[in-house]
């Protein structure tokens, strides 16, 4: 889990019901995240199902993204349960999703890992920032801040997964609370 | 409690749960297969270390059907991969490509195979394993991280869904199916409309369908944004999973007076034909209503429409019958691949009427082209190709390319549509 609280940066902004074919077309499954060489090609395809109407989202030239914030609307995340989804945002170098709401495994597989905050918004963004737009996150006071003129927008308290989050993903969380043991 | 509520409570321990509470739920079943198994794997031996142990062999299925008829490598790499693991952890349910045990597309094979038992928990790294729900089991999918975690606990943190209730009444018209139903429902509440939640279905329309039927119906669950999908198990449910295991279970039944968070009615007698248009699962037409849609491909398979009763709906359609456009015809098991030589319309095999219809060389159990996969898959689209599909999913780029059009359909559809050469009612034929 990237444990800044402040996540500063170009914005990139989809819209609503990004699926997670968008997100990581299938024919990139052949990837195996837990190698590290595959965990970075993944990043380098983050968001490759998109159609060429958008810009190429991890277009640096070592594959990663300038973008570490991902604007969306409603329903981020729907389809499969790809656990490549979130790594592939994440290994791209996003730090922060905020959209209006999340397909339920996308959102559990960005806590549980830690690759990326799964963040709500408390209204509509897609429309309040356009992709290269500066903003920046701050995760402790839950807002995000279009910083060309200073406009504060509220995110939702993460609640009942704030503790998974906050020791970054499901196996951190386990050995803090004594679930499976520390070494 | 609903049905939902009752497993989740009896297998974390509590006398009672309720929407919102967070608990630690014990896995029956871990299902994982070619593309998340290997991650799973990965994450498994990174957490719990490279000789760890998991938690029960016997509650871990291991069921490949991706990417196997392809020649990309790493795909090959990815089964070495779960074949190394089982032969370390000596797990009994490993379902090998390219041996007799192999069996295809993990949801189908699942029932099949015994695999699924009422009252039970089952998780696993693949979004349709809410399909399970079918049979009165709690199912869901999850990520590699979760399977990790349970392949080295046996347990999960998961959050107890509300229930959002679907009665069906009424006598199903002989043009319909199951897939119409949840098309028909994900197309009311959308694509997040149940986000979080269980969806229970019931009622005397449920009652009559077959296991297969209500496997078509909880498969696509997930399309909604559920949790899970589930069905009371009656006695066509119990007497199912019996002729497929020896092992004990104990059924549970939502109470009378179970809090639901809404209720939907529908009287299926009423229902037409639909078809989900590009590129969302809910968005709903009816298929008399795009009779100007012409079709490059028609396709017949996965987990949702690729069992032996989708094939016999799309056999009733095309016998003596010829189709108009490149069909694909993809048996999501073994079973169903038998199934289609055993089993006659009035003294024809199903094999033989789709041979005399015309339709392509019918490909070995697998995924296949659901969900495009590697570039050498079999059905998958690689340009601008109209296709009607008895799958789950019609997003941007789902079955390979982002250019094809996925027009998500039921068997009887898909095969008249096939005959028509262009989006068909099957009333039409």
């Amino acid at each position: 889990m990237p444990n800044e609280t402040l996540i500063r940066g170009p914005v990139y902004v989809l819209e609503d019901n990004i699926d997670t074919d968008l997100l990581i077309p299938a024919c990139y499954l052949n990837l195996v995240p837990t190698i590290p060489e595959e965990y970075r090609k993944l990043g380098s395809y983050a968001l490759a199902g998109l159609p060429e109407t958008f810009p190429k989202y991890a277009c640096n030239a070592d594959g990663t993204t300038p973008f570490p914030i991902v604007i969306g609307g409603r329903n981020f995340g729907c389809g499969s349960s790809r656990e490549h989804a979130p790594i592939a945002l994440g290994a791209a170098g996003c730090k922060a999703v905020v959209a209006e709401s999340y397909a339920r495994i996308f959102f559990r597989n960005s806590v549980a890992t830690g690759e990326v905050f799964p963040l709500e918004s408390e209204g509509r963004l897609c429309g309040e920032f356009k992709t290269g737009d500066l903003a920046e996150v701050n995760i402790a006071k839950n807002t995000i801040t279009r910083l060309s003129d200073g406009k504060v927008f509220s995110l939702k308290p993460v609640g009942a997964v704030a503790p998974v989050i906050a020791a970054g993903g499901m196996f951190a969380y386990a050995r803090e609370i004594g679930m499976i043991s520390k070494s | 409690m609903t049905i939902t509520e009752k497993i989740l409570a009896r297998e974390s321990g509590a006398k009672l749960v309720s929407p919102g509470d967070n608990i630690w739920a014990k896995a029956g079943m871990l299902l994982t297969h070619d593309v998340c198994g290997p991650g799973t794997i990965g994450i498994f031996k990174r957490e719990f270390g490279k000789d760890a142990k998991v938690f029960d062999r016997e509650k871990i299925v291991i069921l490949p059907d991706h990417y196997i008829y392809t020649e990309d490598e790493k795909a090959h790499r990815n089964v070495d991969i779960l074949r190394a693991f089982v032969k370390e952890q000596g797990l009994p349910y490993f379902y090998d490509p390219g041996t007799v045990t192999y069996c295809g597309v993990c949801h189908v094979a699942m029932p099949e195979l015994g695999h699924v038992r009422p009252g039970e928990t089952i998780f696993g790294t693949d979004s349709h394993t809410c399909t399970h729900g079918a049979l009165g089991a709690f199912s869901t999918g999850i990520g590699n991280t979760d399977a990790g975690f349970i392949m080295g606990t046996g347990k999960l943190l998961i959050k107890v869904p509300q229930t959002i209730r679907f009665v069906l009444d009424g006598a199903m018209p002989s043009y319909l199916s199951a897939k119409d139903l949840i098309l028909h429902i994900i197309g009311d509440i959308g694509v997040d409309g149940a986000t979080y939640c269980a969806m229970e279905f019931t009622g005397s329309a449920i009652d009559a369908l077959s296991i297969e039927e209500r496997c078509t119906i909880c498969n696509m669950a997930v399309e909604a944004g559920a949790k899970n999908g589930i069905i009371a198990p009656d006695l066509k449910a119990l007497a199912y999973v019996k002729a497929r295991t020896a092992k004990p279970f104990e059924p549970l039944y939502s109470d009378p007076d179970a809090k639901v968070a809404a209720e939907y009615r529908y009287d299926v007698s009423t229902l037409e034909p639909v078809v989900a248009k590009p590129h969302l699962p809910d968005n709903k037409a009816l298929a008399r209503a795009c009779r100007d849609v012409k079709i490059d491909q028609v396709y017949i398979g996965s987990c949702t429409g690729g069992k032996l009763e989708d094939f016999i709906m799309a056999a009733k359609i095309m016998k003596g019958r010829k189709v108009a456009v490149r069909t694909l015809l993809v048996p999501a098991t073994r079973v169903v691949e038998q199934g289609l030589v055993d089993t006659q319309i009035d003294g024809q095999s199903l094999r033989a009427i789709f041979e005399a219809a015309g339709v392509e060389p019918i490909a070995p159990p697998s995924c296949a082209a659901c969900l495009g996969g590697p570039v050498d898959t079999f059905g998958r689209t690689h340009g601008h190709e109209v296709v009607v599909s008895t799958t789950n999913r019609n997003f941007i780029g789902r079955m390979g390319s982002k250019d094809s059009q996925i027009y998500l359909a039921s068997p009887y559809t898909a095969a008249a549509s096939a005959l028509a050469g262009h989006i068909a009612d099957p009333r039409d034929v």
